[in-house]
């Protein structure tokens, strides 16, 4: 399969999981595991393109996928809109479910950079966050939307608030 | 956590996946139930037949006056697929209900259908519908309603030799409609049904000439609640001629408490969804 652009080859027992693939044959942990029954979400990745979650899927599922996992998505030493958002709205505070976070918005952004509320809040229905109480991860959101469409950013919340 | 060890087979023809079944072997899809059972050691089959490199099987298809909706077709593909909407709307909406985007991504409808979850969402709209399941072995081809395809909790009518390569869904014709509604365990919509609905409704000349309304989450299965299908049928379809109706949808199904509900609760939900559905079905229709 091809990881964040390069070609990875192993032969793996048929139980791996693809994300303990990730994390423990090529070391990339920004890929996390928070449950056991596949409803937390911060193992999402995006195989051809898609988010699913990686702790759902055999490694051997995605034999010559072409897989993107966080680590991936800076470019040129460039954050993401979405990994931007996160960091100007203050869209997490543990992080653990941040990697899966980002990940399933980013995805939601490169099929509708304009996503209402709704749809925001619809798109990251498979992750969970036990921190946040979600409103700062949908500004964040917002504030990459208008990124991508190359608008300025809604301010912030906590601008204008004494 | 891992899965118990297990021999994995991945064909790329059907005859190939047909060949590997055996007694103590599981057919993939998405993998979307499958695995975290295995994960959670609930079920370690020996052999694991992945289905998902088989050509051909992802395809929603016309065929006279179906819809065939092919073996590896996701959740997502059903729920935005513009064909779907239109001639088997229930379906579409109950896909689109059916857990997250990235189950959506990866789980299958004709999974959904085999699984046989007590609270999905697929099978009280294959009900609805009255979809036609199409399976086969090696010893060939049989077709199953689904009024005979869902026996009991997480059992349909397949056999562990047989895999579910299609089903066939007839298109609503002028005057039809069919809808899918249900109350998620996460609240709204959201996650498995406590209680869901389908209904499925033929309008003529401005009353219900035929209809079949199906619950999921409340009993041990996915049934028909016949009562309230023959209650509204001759009637106009009014919102008091379906609530008259959906007053009886209990009277075929056998209310199960569960963690999510009461009986009383249970029974409660399913009054108010087949109306919801029944509604929403004729609204659709015409
Ligand atoms: C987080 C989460 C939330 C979910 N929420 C919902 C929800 O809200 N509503 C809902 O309805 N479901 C929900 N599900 C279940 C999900 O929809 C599954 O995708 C679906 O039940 C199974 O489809 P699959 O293709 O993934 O099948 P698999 O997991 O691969 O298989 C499931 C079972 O069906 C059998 N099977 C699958 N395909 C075939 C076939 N073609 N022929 C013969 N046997 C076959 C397998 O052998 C296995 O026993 C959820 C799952 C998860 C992980
Ligand atoms: S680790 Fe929780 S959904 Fe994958
Ligand atoms: S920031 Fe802690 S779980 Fe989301």
């Amino acid at each position: 399969m091809t990881v964040n652009g390069q070609e990875v080859t192993a032969d793996v027992e048929p139980r791996t999981l693809l994300v303990h693939f990730l994390r423990e044959n090529l070391r990339l942990t920004g890929t996390h595991v928070g449950c056991e029954t596949g409803y937390c979400g911060a193992c999402t990745i995006h195989v051809d393109g898609q988010p699913v979650k990686s702790c759902t899927m055999l490694a051997a599922q995605a034999d010559g996928a072409s897989v993107t996992t966080i680590e991936g998505l800076a470019q040129n030493g460039e954050l993401h809109p979405v990994q931007e958002g996160f960091w100007e709205r203050h869209g997490l505070q543990c992080g653990f479910c941040t990697p899966g976070m980002i990940m399933s918005a980013a995805a939601l952004l490169a099929e509708n950079d304009n996503p209402s509320e709704d749809q925001i809040r619809h798109g990251i229905e498979g992750n969970l966050c036990r921190c946040t109480g979600y409103h700062n991860i949908v500004r964040a959101v917002e504030y990459a939307g208008a990124k991508v469409r190359g608008e300025e950013p809604p301010a912030p919340d906590w601008e204008g608030a004494s | 956590m891992y899965p118990r060890e297990f021999d994995y087979v991945a064909p790329s023809s059907l005859d190939e996946a047909l060949e590997a079944l055996g007694d103590d072997s599981k057919v993939m899809a998405g993998g979307m139930s499958l695995l975290p059972l295995m994960k959670m050691r609930l079920f370690s089959p020996a052999v694991v037949v992945d289905i998902g490199r088989i050509g051909g099987l992802d395809t929603i298809e016309e065929s006279n006056g179906d819809i065939v909706i092919g073996a590896l077709v996701r959740h997502a593909t059903t729920a935005t697929s513009p064909l779907v909407a239109q001639v088997a709307t229930g379906l579409a909406t109950a896909a689109s209900l059916t857990g997250d985007v990235q189950v959506r991504n990866r789980g299958t409808t004709c999974g959904s259908l085999a699984h046989a979850d007590v609270a999905a969402d697929q099978p009280a709209a294959a009900l609805a519908l009255g979809a036609t399941m199409v399976a086969q072995s090696s010893e060939g081809t049989r077709e199953i309603a689904a009024s005979d395809f869902f026996v009991d909790a997480l059992t349909s009518a397949l056999q562990p030799n047989e895999i579910l390569t299609s089903i066939r869904v007839p298109k609503h014709q002028a005057g039809e409609g069919s809808a899918y509604d249900k109350l998620g365990r996460r609240g709204g919509r959201s996650d498995y049904a406590i209680a869901g609905a389908a209904a499925w409704v033929k309008m003529e000349g401005g009353s219900v000439a035929d209809a079949r309304v199906a619950l999921t989450g409340v009993g041990t299965k996915a049934s028909l609640a016949n009562a309230v299908a023959d209650a509204v049928i001759g009637t106009d379809g009014s919102e008091q001629a379906v609530k008259d109706a959906a007053a009886r949808a209990t009277e075929d199904v056998t209310i199960i408490e569960d963690l999510y509900g009461t009986e009383e609760y249970k029974t409660h939900l399913a009054k108010v969804y087949a109306a919801r559905a029944l509604s929403q079905a004729i609204a659709n229709a015409s």
